[in-house]
């Protein structure tokens, strides 16, 4: 019951931390930058900017997710299988957020109607808030522990998982996801909107470093251990401090790497407040589910070894190659002009380079602007 | 309902509708691919036209595939946890590898191929969207391996003190029999769903008079490529059967509603009665003798084994039970599967034959029959899964695991009605939506042809760049 987890047990719960930080990092500033279309974006030309800076990289982020499922099922079936069945209708809640957020950038320019659109944005910005504060309160949860019984299947209702701590977990992670978003946007987009994006941030980026240095004491009021009390009071000192502070800044980069090593460090506490265990229980300690216990047998975690000593690299560095082609900043005038920003319109834009004058090709564009590969900059 | 009947609605309502789009997405994606190969090889401005009219179908379908492909992979440890547990130590591990090897690389280089026009040297773009193909493909593989480890389990061990299977090779669930040719056989079909699908479209553009290079060149390369696509489907899927009769006999048999072992056992074409697992009687039943001993022991009179027989060897082996499926489920499914892919076959020759003939372009009638074949490899994929998933039961994992000990315990009917409903509200809202787009696209059309009193855009070297660039 209370055994170590093994080497390779305690290596699977880093990878899957990975792969979560990695979700929350990534997918945290797509969730903000649909928190913020209606919010930043005044007219239809910066709506469809806001929706090209992340067109090319939502769905690979999501995938991220994914594969922290997948990973868990692989490496932990009992943790997948509890969790899973526990978090039942929560986990609804946010593949039903999903499936709309990821479907509403596809129709937003589908149809030439304010109200058409205004509905799309709605769903956007009401998707995006709503996964980000499941996966914060569910987040919380995890480390909070939920009813459980001795056979590892949680107890409780959908109530029972929104306690004053995990809602607390939730604000923490839309607020923080808002603030991502808008210094993802003030990297991404040059001029008015830029400057705009950056003012946002600087708003909000105390309101986010207030909630998660709040949300890192009561997680270290909850701890026995009084080294990990200093660890976490520290964290959130620096959260506190920093994040406000880099959002004031002139770069957008130290900003934007700001927002992202909040969450990224928001995770790492989580994940280390959560280690050995996989689920605790709050109606009996002697029913958490440990690590040691969930884990798979020893060859599948070997196989799962290699297979991601080979292909996490890989993957990585296309990722990181995909983000790189696409680092140019976008600007208004890449996307005055009717014409939808939607991958499926990209096909019908011209993409005349600005220095190039070629007439046969002005000839041939038709009063649809360019989009996100107009200019090479 | 009770609340098994209502998870297991709800994952095979989940599983078709992901499976309209997955086929779609899988055949298109080779299909663009080819078409852009065709582009760059030989700088014909008409298949960079073919490219982009067929990406858009590609990319809605995608979209909706995406989506609802989070809900299938989630829905084992929501609705389905005892099974996770007890197979997840060996059913876990092509699902992650599916994630990390294949649905990274698909989303990724989906986007790069659909925002890197014009951003990107030709060839780093084709390379873009052939990785997607191959994402599409693996990702197959994959989720074909871990489900034939559910008709046919190899590589593991029983665990003494959990009862849980182990994994103790993987490279024996990668190389399973059953997935050997379940794969073939469903990205075959995947192709030819996708190859049906651009020649439905040019059939309706066609019925309008909105004739171009775009569809003839389409047309002249999806009839062959349906062709091929739909006869191998068919070869490797009479493998299948031959190997299910050993591995899986009930399913066999149940195929056929032979009730019991005979020799020189007659085909039937046509029968019916209640949908039970034991009707008491076919009310109507065609027969061809002697066939069935033909196609499956080869011989004019060999011996077919039957339900019932079947059912009591496995009554002895597992205890007892019914270990029969509901027959009149995998007879239907199994021939209507039959059916349509030989309609398929049919339309693919007859398209080929016209177009011989070059009477395709005027033939109405076959360009009608041409739109309403589009059902077919729907109906087809759609019935081929019911009938392995049906002709599996009462297990989920064949000889291991039943149905009914494997979903979740702390899940209630009512759960199960909020999500169910849930699902099929947003999937009502997905499939309106993309099948509006889809219209909205082939109303639109390809890119015309470009007008020939104009010097072709393709005349000089520098034009020509631009025009690579400029997409």
């Amino acid at each position: 019951m209370h055994a170590d987890p093994t080497f390779l047990e305690g290596l699977w719960f880093v990878l899957i931390g990975i792969l979560w930080i990695g979700y929350f990092v990534l997918e945290g500033f797509d969730f903000g930058v649909g928190m913020l279309i209606r919010v930043l974006g005044r007219d239809d030309v910066e709506k469809r900017m806001i929706i090209h800076t992340i067109g090319p990289v939502w769905d690979g982020n999501e995938v991220w997710l994914l594969v922290a499922g997948g990973a868990t099922f692989a490496a932990f079936s009992a943790w997948y299988a509890t969790v899973f069945s526990g978090f039942y209708l929560a986990l609804f809640l946010v593949l039903a957020a999903l499936i709309v957020r990821g479907v509403s950038f596809e129709f937003w320019g589908k149809v030439e109607s304010a109200r058409w659109r205004a509905s799309w944005e709605w769903a956007l910005t009401i998707a995006s808030a709503a996964a980000a504060l499941l996966f914060g309160v569910a987040w919380a949860d995890f480390i909070h522990g939920v009813p459980m019984n001795s056979a590892h299947q949680m107890t409780g209702t959908l109530w029972d998982l929104l306690h004053p701590y995990a809602l607390l977990g939730g604000l923490v992670t839309v607020s923080l996801f808002f603030t991502h978003g808008a210094t993802f946007l003030s990297l991404r987009t040059r001029g008015d909107l830029e400057q705009r994006a950056k003012a946002i941030a600087r708003r909000t980026a105390p309101i986010a470093a207030a909630l998660t240095a709040a949300f890192l004491v009561w997680t270290a009021l909850d701890l026995h251990f009084s080294a990990a009390r200093v660890v976490l009071a520290l964290a959130a000192g620096a959260v506190a401090a920093g994040l406000p502070a880099a959002a004031r800044r002139e770069s957008a980069r130290d900003a934007f790497a700001a927002t992202a090593g909040a969450i990224a460090l928001l995770m790492v506490v989580m994940l280390a407040a959560l280690y050995p265990n996989a689920l605790p229980s709050t109606t009996n300690h002697a029913y958490t589910l440990s690590l040691a216990q969930a884990g798979n047998s020893h060859y599948t975690l070997v196989v799962m070894t290699v297979v991601a000593v080979i292909f996490v690299p890989i993957v990585l560095a296309y990722q990181a190659w995909s983000y790189w082609v696409f680092r140019h900043r976008l600007g208004r005038e890449d996307f005055e002009g009717p014409g939808t920003p939607t991958p499926l319109a990209v096909f019908d834009q011209k993409f005349p380079r600005k220095e190039d004058s070629d007439r046969e090709t002005a000839a041939a564009t038709p009063a649809t602007a360019a989009g996100d590969g107009t200019v090479q900059r | 309902m009770n609340t098994l009947d209502l998870a297991r609605t709800q994952f095979g309502i989940t599983t078709l509708f992901h499976f309209i789009f997955v086929p779609i997405s899988i055949g298109l994606a080779l299909f663009v691919a080819l078409c852009q190969t065709r582009y760059y090889r030989t700088g014909h401005e008409s298949y960079l036209r073919m490219t982009k009219f067929w990406g858009k179908f590609l990319l809605i379908s995608m979209a909706i595939g995406v989506v609802t492909g989070i809900v299938q992979e989630f829905q084992f440890g929501m609705n389905w946890s005892l099974y996770s547990k007890y197979v997840g130590d060996v059913f876990g591990a092509p699902l992650a590898m599916e994630g990390l090897i294949a649905f990274f690389l698909e989303s990724t280089f989906l986007g790069i191929w659909i925002f890197g026009w014009g951003r990107l040297s030709p060839r780093v773009h084709l390379a873009s969207i052939w990785l997607t193909s191959i994402g599409t493909m693996a990702s197959a593989y994959f989720i074909l391996a871990a489900n034939s480890w559910m008709q046919h389990p190899v590589g593991y061990k029983l665990n003494p003190v959990t009862h849980h299977a182990e994994l103790t090779s993987i490279f024996k669930v990668l190389t399973n029999s059953t997935v050997l040719l379940a794969f073939p056989h469903t990205i075959l079909g995947a192709w030819t769903t996708g190859g049906m699908l651009v020649i439905a479209v040019c059939a309706v553009l066609l019925l309008r008079r909105r004739h171009s290079e775009v569809v003839s060149r389409s047309l002249r390369m999806a009839l062959p490529f349906t062709l091929v696509a739909v006869l191998a489907t068919m070869a490797f899927g009479d493998g299948q059967a031959r190997l299910m009769e050993k591995q899986q006999p009930m399913k066999m048999a149940a195929a056929e509603a032979l009730y019991n072992t005979t020799k020189g056992a007659s085909f039937s074409i046509f029968a019916t009665a209640g949908l039970e697992r034991h009707p008491s009687h076919l009310s109507k039943d065609i027969r061809i003798p002697h066939l069935l001993s033909l196609i499956s022991d080869l011989s004019w009179n060999g011996t077919v084994k039957g339900i019932n027989q079947i059912n009591a060897a496995e009554q002895k082996k597992y205890g007892p039970g019914d270990y029969v499926p509901i027959v009149g489920v995998t007879y239907w499914t199994f021939r209507l599967m039959i059916g349509a892919g030989v309609l398929m076959l049919l339309i693919s020759l007859g398209g080929l034959w016209l177009m011989r003939k070059r009477k395709l372009e005027v033939s109405r009638r076959f360009q009608k029959l041409a739109v309403l074949g589009f059902v077919l490899p729907i109906l087809a994929n759609w019935t081929g899964w019911i009938f392995t998933e049906v002709g599996r039961q009462p297990w989920v994992v064949f000889g291991l695991l039943k149905t009914s000990d494997a979903r979740s315990p702390n899940v209630s009917s009512a759960d199960l009605i909020i999500t169910l409903s849930g699902y099929i509200v947003l999937y009502g809202i997905l499939i309106a939506i993309g099948g509006w787009l889809m219209s909205r696209e082939i109303k639109h059309g390809p890119e015309p042809d470009p007008d020939p009193d104009q010097p072709p855009a393709t005349s000089s070297p520098s034009a020509r760049r631009e025009l690579v660039l400029s997409y």
